[in-house]
């Protein structure tokens, strides 16, 4: 797979979000969206066309929000909480964990523009966080989609699942990354290119990354094995264990502190079963700099170029 | 999840009968009578189990046991009917009054109350909807059961359903912010199947809300977030079922219940110190002499 460079080729998740809310919300009645005030920034506007009474804005309150969507499972509809992920995930945390997951809820939580998207908004709008938080919440899956295809996909798989779910929806523009006829499970990693030397386990925006890395160390004769991880919770235990054993280490990169969230997992399960070499890649226990969400991405090693570093070191140590 | 106690919700079903044949004033006493032996049951429940609130628990224990016998359309031989009206009890550390009640109803035997608080009981110290039947969603952190049920009742309008939802809230709880989010969203969208009933016993963990925190005034407030507001005696079973058998018309109802915590024994009443305190054997004894009389 090459990797896509040209900004036409580019994709914007939230259009398959809003899309695809559309057509389930036409397929089944119990479909709501719940959003605070965000209506536009959820690509929400044409949801609210068809469907007025179905959109439940509560206004800027998030702890509200969440718990009125409790609420709408409870009554038997199935929410989707749409939301800027880091009020989302940080004003409401008690309620995702006592309301949604504690309470098994069936409500989907939709983190909008995650990680550092909202660039010279600053740390307060920043949520490299939501990982972490939420991994550590129980009984909750934390699904990262990495495409329009993943998009589609996990808000379809969300739909129909009958218990809580968190989807990080990507507002970076991402190219397609997802082979057609890829299965969407949760627990099951994608498998993006075969090889034997280094791993490269990425997540949400970082999977297209991961694969321009890999085209690059081709160059060099050295054999990435690229796993598009998308469930964050529950980890494909398998496919990182197989890649532990069978290759020389594993980069992991995420649009996320790596305090906790899919470098930590990966480091957790590894050094109990299989310890491998591993380069982690994200934001450290650090606020960010002002700058433009490129600019970060740059300044936190959160490119095609740095995974591509770290692999050849791996290389070198092995 | 506990299975229901047939026996019991047969009981509970000619108890109900004839509750709704009764004018508020003639259901009163088998109102108080029931509500007693919820408080009997709960002083044995918190003793036994060295944990509990009894404090909280006597002053909201009349209007838990109004709600469930006389109100709301619950069958506990069917206790996730989509049909049925709901109640979310926000001030979650109460679930001793809470399961003393729903077991008086027959949704699960009263004999599981023994084992309140015990390893792997089903019965923790806040109640968990995935164990206990009637249970609607999840509380113990204050201000989170009141949002839930917004939603709830938002749910009933969207699907056209005559179901009502109703949430008890504590006095102390009322200075989580997320309440008044809540109490904005229900007037907002003109929730008049929604009632909240704040259990106004002037006293949280630590003190006197005045204290703490002033709530006054608080029927003002409630009023100028857009709700109806009644204000009862919480003690008076024939006040409280008027006021719950009637919905709003064309706002959501708060209904604040002027109560006294520890309610129903003597050396408990408007004592701050037993919000969770635990009773000795001999207040026990004393407390069921007052609590049986």
């Amino acid at each position: 797979m090459s990797p896509p460079t040209q900004a036409s080729t580019l994709h914007d998740c939230r259009r398959a979000f809003a899309d695809t809310l559309i057509a389930l919300a036409r397929e089944d009645e119990r479909i709501v969206a719940v959003c605070n005030d965000s209506v536009g920034s959820s690509n929400l506007t044409m949801f609210k066309a068809e469907f007025p009474d179905r959109l439940i804005n509560v206004g800027i309150a998030e702890q509200d929000l969440v718990g009125v969507a409790a609420g709408l499972a409870n009554g038997g509809l199935i929410p989707f909480v749409s939301a800027a992920a880091p009020f989302l995930t940080g004003r409401a945390l008690e309620q995702i964990k006592v309301d949604v997951a504690y309470s098994q809820a069936r409500v989907v939580l939709c983190g909008q523009s995650p990680g550092m998207a909202y660039g010279e908004l600053g740390p307060t709008h920043h949520s490299i966080e939501d990982l972490s938080w939420l991994r550590a919440v129980a009984d909750l899956p934390v699904v990262v989609p990495a495409d329009p295809a993943q998009t589609i996909q996990a808000v379809r798989w969300a739909a129909a699942n009958l218990g809580p779910s968190y989807l990080r929806i990507p507002r970076i523009p991402v190219p397609d990354v997802t082979p057609p006829g890829s299965p969407f499970l949760p627990g099951r990693a994608v498998q993006l290119t075969d090889g034997s030397d280094v791993t490269i386990i990425a997540a949400g925006t970082m999977v297209s990354r991961a694969l321009q890395a890999a085209e690059s160390l081709r160059h060099e004769d050295i054999r990435a094995r690229v796993l598009n991880i998308t469930f964050v919770e529950p980890l494909d235990t398998g496919a990182i264990l197989t890649a532990a054993a069978q290759t020389a280490g594993i980069v992991t990169a995420e649009e996320a502190t790596t305090t906790g969230g899919l470098g930590a997992a990966v480091a957790t399960l590894t050094a109990q079963h299989r310890p491998a070499r591993l380069r982690i890649l994200g934001v450290p226990r650090c606020f960010a700099p002002t700058g433009s969400t490129a600019f970060l991405l740059e300044h936190f090693g959160l490119t095609a170029e740095h995974i591509a570093a770290a692999a050849r070191d791996i290389m070198a140590h092995a | 999840m506990l299975p229901a106690d047939p026996a019991g919700a047969r009981r509970f079903a000619a108890l109900r009968g004839r509750l709704a044949q009764l004018v508020p004033a003639d259901a009163a006493p088998l109102l108080r009578e029931m509500a007693s032996s919820v408080r009997r049951d709960d002083l044995h429940m918190v003793y036994r189990a060295g944990i509990g609130h009894l404090g909280g628990d006597f002053s909201v224990a009349d209007i838990l046991v109004t709600l469930y016998a006389a109100v709301l359309n619950v069958d506990p031989m069917r206790p996730l009917l989509a049909g049925r009206d709901r109640l979310v009890l926000s001030k979650g550390h109460t679930a001793g009054a809470l399961y003393a009640t729903l077991a008086h109803c027959g949704f699960f035997a009263r004999h599981e109350l023994d084992t309140f608080a015990a390893p792997q009981s089903a019965l923790n110290g806040h109640p968990n909807r995935t164990k206990v039947p009637g249970v609607e969603t999840n509380t113990g952190p204050l201000g989170h059961g009141f949002p839930v049920a917004v939603g709830i009742a938002l749910s009933a309008r969207l699907q056209a359903s005559p179901r009502r939802t109703f949430v008890v809230l504590g006095d102390g709880e009322l200075q989580e912010g997320s309440n008044w989010e809540a109490a904005m969203t229900a007037s907002h969208y003109g929730l008049c199947s929604l009632l909240a009933v704040v259990d106004r016993n002037q006293l949280q963990q630590g003190a006197r809300t005045e204290e703490t925190k002033q709530l006054e005034p608080l029927a003002a407030k409630w009023a100028s977030f857009g709700w109806e507001v009644r204000e009862v005696d919480g003690h008076d079973h024939a006040q409280l079922l008027e006021v719950f058998r009637r919905p709003g018309t064309t706002r959501p109802v708060c209904v604040i219940a002027h109560t006294v915590k520890g309610k129903g024994v003597s050396f408990m009443e408007d004592r701050v110190e037993w919000h969770h305190k635990v009773p000795s054997a001999e207040q026990v004894d004393s407390a069921l002499k007052e609590l049986s009389a």
